[in-house]
Formats: C-alpha cells, structure tokens, sequence
C-alpha cells in the first residue's frame, strides 16, 4: 500500500526543513537503511534514513524547497501501484484520507552530516502523520518558546520573577529550562553569574542551555533573606522619581547590557595632522570644525570601508546597511539623547558640522522630535570637552557598535628617536560580538584612525 | 533518655494523665481484659481497675456517644477506636455532637473528649479497614486533629490532647505502634497547634504526617546521595495547622511536596498546599506538589496494595521533579 514520507521533526526546535538533495532517483528501490535525502535543518543538515523497503513512487518536491514538518515529500510503495488517489489527497490541502497515510516515524540516521552545536542526533523524532501535514505544528517546549517570544509572554516561576528583579535581569534575556521553556530560579542565577564574564576575545565557549535535556547548573545557594536591605537613609537624602528619559536611558541600557556580548577595542590616534588641519579650516573658511565632526566623518567613511560593521543583529540574520546614520551622544540637563546624523558619509565636514550643532542645540532645548532619534546605524559618544582620557560607551541596541571618544592630550611622545610635544586621542570601539568579530572592529579602528591621522583624505 | 516503643508511648501518656485527674478514663474495644488491641493499654486494667478501664460492646457510636455525655457532665474521657475506619460509625456523635455541643449549647456545655486509635492502612486489611480520615475530621469546626508520628510527639501529644478543653481527634498509626524512639526523662507535653522540622535542609520542603514522616526522611535520605538537601516537616497538629512553621519553611526552600497516605481530593494536602499558595506565591519555583495514595480503594493483594502508596523513591522523584531535575 503506498504510503506518504514526511518531513521528520529532526530536533526540538525543528518547524521546517529544507529538502537538500534527494540522493535516491524517482523509480529507485529502497531498502531499511538507505539513505534517501539530505534534509538541513535549523542546527544541521542530516541523512534521511529510508525505514521501509520500496520503492520511490514519486518525489512531491524538488531539491532545495524548503517543507514543514510534518509536511509531505515522497510516496513509497511497490513498483507499479496507483497512487493517484494519494496524490490527489495532498492536492486536496491537506485532508488526507487516513487509510492512505502513514503514521510510523521516519528513521533518522544517527550521522548528521555536518554537525552544529548541541544536535541530539541519538532520538529518533515521530513524524506528523499526514493528516496534520499542512499544518505547522510545532509541539509543546518548542512552541512555547516560539510563542513566547510571538506574543510577548515569558513564563517564569514567581520566585524567578523576583529573582531577576532584585538583581536587575531582565527575563527577556533569560533562557528558562522549565517546561514549556518556564524561568526558574537557577536559570536566573546562571544568567547572573556568566553575565559578567564574556571575554574580550572572541573565544565564547559557554552556551547557555537552551535545552532542559542539557545537564542543569548546580542548585543555587539559597538566599535566606527574602531581599537585601535597602541601603539606610538620613535626614537630607533625597528621592527623585525617576522621569520617563531616565526609565527608558535604565531600561534600553539594561537591555544592552545584558543581551548584547560587548567587547572593546582601544585604539590611539596621533591627532597633530588633524588638528593643524582644522586650524587650516578655520583660517580658510572661517568654520570652527570640532574635533567630533572631523571623527564622525572618519567613521562614516571607515564604515563604508567596512561594511560589515555598519550592521545590526536580527533572529533572520544580520542586516547590513548601506546608509550610515551616526547617532551622536548629547548630553542635557538629567540625561542623554543621541540625536541622529544622516548620510554622514555622503555629507561634507561644514554639512556635518552644521547638522550636529543643529542637533545638539535642539537636544539641549528638548526639541527633538522622536524620528530625529531613530534609525542610527551606528553611534558615536566623545567625553573629551569632559575631560576623560578614554572610556568604554555601552551599545545602543539595535546598533552593533559605538565609538567612544577621549580628549585630545598634549604629552611627550617618541617622534624619530626624539621625545617631542604629541596630541594623542583615544578611540575605544564598543562591539557586539553576535555581529561584529575582532578582526573586523580592527579593521574599523583601523581605518577610522588611519583617516584620522591623514586628514587630507576626508575630503573624499 | 529512654528509649520506648511508640505503643508504649502512648500508654505512659494515659497512666500519667490517670494518675493525675480522677476524671480521666478509658473505654474501647478490648482495652482492659485483652490488654488493648495493640497492647497499647498493656497493664491498665490491673493498675486502674474496670471503672477507668471500661471493655465495651462493638458499638462506636454508643460508647462514643456516651463519651460525649460523660464529657458533657465534667468527666475526661478516653474514647478508643479499634481503627478510626469504624469511627465512621460513631461519626455523628464526634461531628454533631462533641464538635458542636459548645458552639450550640452557647458555651454551657464543653466537651473534652479525646478519640484516639490507629488510622490510615496497616497490610492487606482491603477496602474497609484501610482509608485515612484525618481530612474527614479536620473539615470540621470545634475538632482538633493530632496525629503523632514517633514516640516522642505521641507521649507529649496524648498528655495535651488530654487536657485540651476541645474534643480531640488523636490518629495514631498502627503499623508504627513498634517503632521505637527516645523519649525525654520525666513529664513533659508538646503543645497542639505546634509542627516540628523533622530535618533540616534547604532545596525543597518536604511535608508529611504519621507515617508520611519516615517516607520523607527516607527520601530525603536518597536526595541526599544526588546532592540534594530535602527539608522534612512534620506538622504533628493537623487542626489547628502550624501554618507559620510551614510558610517560614518554603519562603525558605521554595519549593514544596506535600506526602499524604489519604487520597487526593479534599485531602489535608490540598488545604495545606492552598495556604502555601496564599503566603508563598512569590516564594515557590515550581507549584506545590503532591504525593498521595492513588484514588482507589485499598486493594487486598500485597503487591497492589503496595503500589498504590507514596514510597521514599516516589517522593524523592516528586522532589526533583519541582527542582526541574528530571
């Protein structure tokens, strides 16, 4: 009796798989144990494993489309036999008559044949019978997880909740090992204790455990307090409440932090070329060019040079942009706002120099509308009228880089074996690690110093 | 500090409050000339005579009834039921009438009579002789429930109940009458109302009563091999509850399972688990859990029988199960 192969369901978090390659023809025989196809999912790509002896009656698609699971992909049954009723089953959405379908799980080779992360190559998983075939059925800690992040819910025990609270973790980031992917308290004590420590290189060698099969974290040590003690207040200490600038500066920082793998690179730039030219500007044209404007073209212009840092992450993949939009950090009365910069690349210094003064005045003013704030690509914060040497900028997400920016120092420097007067800046380039890698930020500094220190070339 | 049998126990606890109150006598089944039926009144016949020690007919709700109008009149009796599976024959008696007689007699009447006797299952007694009815009688306003698990609490436990101006329900456990335990030199009472940390620990709170207690320690014994500190409470006063005692237990672990020989619905752990929820909610990683007898009437084959009851293995498994270890 023909019978219907499915997409198999090859890991937990499998919805669909792509059909890679049919390694059988139409017409073949099989027997228990040929491999079939290659079928890639989302950790890797696998042999699908014929569980019957037959014959392949016909493939229902092509190499390289992509199928649920669940879905159909091929009949198998004995040379000859009329599958037109089969086949108009499936043409008819899905409703398949139960007598023509098979239910029996397909067998999974135990060999992926590139393997990713944790694959748990050894459980064989049921295939969806095929009168669910055209729906999408993810099952329940799969589901859970995709739901969750789909309708905005986290589940999380109340003890996580609090948990998390009191030490300022925010669930979002979060992976809960719990059923139906549900927080719990060593969840949130794991996340505590491996926030502080990624690398500054790019050796990330922790995964957090995204499977509840994976081995747990040892049990927390309990707290026996129910909170820690407030720190104690006298007469003469104030409480402000916090504004709205200040709860969202707390809430999108937390965010950064805590989702973001950031790493720092710390580059000098030797600033005598630039400003002399500025000095040269000014005498010029009369326009006073800061010493901000002359790094936000750098980096625009560095950012086209290395593209891939003018990126942002997302769950589909990692957009590269082809505009480069530069917020720029303003500070103002009880906060912070980055107004953005547009076409930084494409504008000249005067442009920029203009648009920023612009920008920070409405800042200072509260004058920003919210679409002068949104859409940077990448961001540029400089302490140096403040007086700091060099510092570390934390990312504004969705952004996956920001520069931060010292003061120029005049100190003594080795120039041809001699010790003279140098103007030295700082440059620190904050990176998200999901997007941008070492070599690349490097490629950045590199660049962005290398104009810096040639300021004849942001002219171009 | 002597070691006793838990039997033993409890016959020191009645002797003592004999000798101490005139008014204090025992009535049962074949507590006098049989010597108890557990042995538990081993001995009182010949020390108190058959005015205190009176042998009854097989009628519980005649001789509980009249314990009921003794106690009515200033008398302190100790009304014995072979189990407290036939006080379901005298059940009127103990909720109609020695619960309420206070409440409806508007203070004028008092009625301290302890019940006692074993509950729950012994082996293959089958359906009728082996059900758990303490959540019966801790429905029920104007009763206390006590419900002691080792010789220690049953001594201290029986003295109290004794002397508590409220009708008593004291369930003992028949397959527990041989345990044997140290008891403190002298007299001593454990207050009613009053639980007790069987063992300290700090990964999950485990609750059990009468035998429920050594299937806690147990499990926790197992838990203790995985790396898993199980905290075993015993609340030894089912009504009134040390509910404090248990808040202050799971706001500290975070996790409960309650172990219950009585069946699931409406059982004491239900209430118990209900009031964790009320105190705890923010406190819990997991909901409460719990391990009952499964919902069906005593089977009389051993095997069977045995695997409808909670074991160390269940309630260790139930225990990792709310840490979310598998």
């Amino acid at each position: 009796m023909a019978q219907l192969l499915d997409m198999p369901k090859l890991s937990d978090t499998m919805t669909e798989g792509v059909l890679r390659k049919w390694q059988k023809k139409e017409g073949d025989s099989v027997d228990p144990g040929d491999v079939v196809a290659e079928v890639e999912t989302d950790k890797a790509t696998m042999d699908y494993e014929a569980f019957d002896s037959g014959v392949l009656l016909k493939f229902l698609v092509a190499d390289g489309t992509t199928v649920p699971v669940g879905g159909p992909i091929a009949i198998i049954g004995k040379a000859g036999e009329d599958i037109s009723a089969l086949l108009a089953s499936i043409q008819g959405g899905g409703a398949a008559k139960p007598a023509a379908v098979a239910a029996k799980p397909a067998a999974v080779a135990a060999k992926p044949a590139a393997v990713a992360a944790p694959a748990p190559a050894s459980n064989p998983a049921p295939v969806a019978t095929a009168a669910q075939s055209t729906a999408n059925r993810a099952p329940a800690p799969v589901a859970a997880s995709a739901a969750k992040a789909d309708q905005g819910k986290i589940l999380a025990s109340p003890l996580a909740r609090r948990l998390a609270d009191e030490l300022g973790i925010a669930l979002r980031s979060v992976t809960g090992t719990g059923p139906g992917g549900r927080i719990v308290e060593r969840d949130v004590k794991f996340a505590s204790e491996t926030r502080g420590a990624v690398p500054a290189s790019a050796d990330l060698s922790f995964v957090p455990p995204a499977d509840s099969s994976l081995p747990s974290p040892v049990l927390p040590e309990r707290r026996t307090e129910a909170r820690p003690a407030p720190l104690p207040t006298a007469p003469g200490d104030q409480l402000i409440p916090l504004t709205l600038m200040r709860k969202t500066i707390a809430r999108r920082l937390v965010e950064s932090k805590s989702q973001i793998p950031h790493f720092y690179l710390t580059a000098e730039a030797d600033m005598d070329a630039a400003m002399g030219f500025r000095q040269q500007v000014s005498e010029m044209h009369g326009a006073k060019l800061s010493v901000n404007d002359l790094v936000l073209k750098a980096t625009a212009l560095a950012l086209r040079r290395v593209p891939e840092c003018n990126a942002s992450w997302t769950d589909e993949g990692i957009v590269r942009f082809t505009r480069v939009d530069i917020g720029m950090a303003v500070a103002v009365e009880d906060g912070l706002l980055t107004p953005v910069i547009r076409n930084v690349d494409g504008r000249t210094l005067g442009q920029i120099a203009e648009e920023a003064r612009r920008l920070a005045g409405l800042a200072r003013d509260r004058k920003l509308k919210p679409e002068d704030m949104t859409g940077s690509t990448f961001s540029i914060s400089n302490m140096g009228m403040l007086g700091i040497d060099h510092f570390q900028a934390i990312i504004n997400p969705p952004e996956a880089g920001i520069l931060a920016v010292g003061r120029v120092r005049k100190e003594p420097v080795v120039k041809n074996d001699q010790i003279v007067i140098g103007q030295r800046m700082a440059l620190t380039l904050s990176c998200d690690h999901r997007v941008i890698d070492g070599a690349a930020g490097a490629k950045l500094m590199q660049a962005i110093v290398g104009i810096l220190e040639r300021p004849m070339t942001l002219a171009f | 500090m002597p070691v006793v049998e838990y039997r033993e126990a409890l016959r020191q606890a009645m002797e003592e409050e004999m000798l101490r109150d005139p008014d204090v006598f025992l009535m049962g089944e074949e507590v006098g000339f049989y010597n108890g039926a557990y042995k538990v009144s081993k001995g009182m016949l010949e020390k108190f005579g058959d005015k205190r020690i009176i042998d009854s007919p097989i009628t519980e709700c005649g001789f509980a009834g009249l314990g009921v109008g003794a106690a009515m009149v200033g008398m302190r009796p100790i009304i014995e039921f072979m189990t407290w599976n036939f006080s379901l024959v005298a059940i009127d008696q103990i909720v109609n009438h020695a619960a309420k007689i206070r409440q409806m007699s508007g203070g004028q009447f008092n009625c301290p009579v302890t019940f006692r006797g074993p509950g729950g299952a012994a082996h293959q007694l089958a359906a009728q002789h082996s059900s758990a009815f303490e959540s019966y009688y801790a429905h029920i306003p104007g009763l206390k429930v006590v419900m002691p698990a080792n010789p220690k609490d049953a001594k201290g436990l029986l003295k109290s109940s004794i002397r508590d101006e409220n009708p008593v329900c004291f369930i003992e456990g028949e397959t527990m009458y041989s345990d044997k335990g140290e008891i403190p030199d002298g007299e001593y009472t454990i207050p009613l109302g009053v639980g007790e940390i069987k063992r300290e620990g700090t990964d999950c709170t485990i609750i059990g009563w009468s035998k429920m207690v050594n299937i806690g320690l147990a499990a926790a014994e197992i838990l203790a091999t995985q790396g898993i500190n199980a905290e075993v409470l015993d609340p030894r006063t089912i009504r009134p509850l040390d509910e404090d005692l248990i808040v202050a237990s799971v706001k500290k672990t975070g996790r409960c399972v309650i172990l219950e020989e009585g069946y699931p619905f409406a059982g004491v752990g239900a209430e118990i688990a209900y009031r964790i929820s009320q105190r705890c909610f923010d406190d819990l990683d997991h909901p409460v859990a719990r391990l009952t007898s499964m919902d069906v009437s005593a089977p009389y084959h051993r095997q069977v029988e045995n695997s409808i009851r909670p074991t160390p293995e269940k309630a260790a498994d139930l225990v990792k199960k709310v840490l979310y270890l598998g």
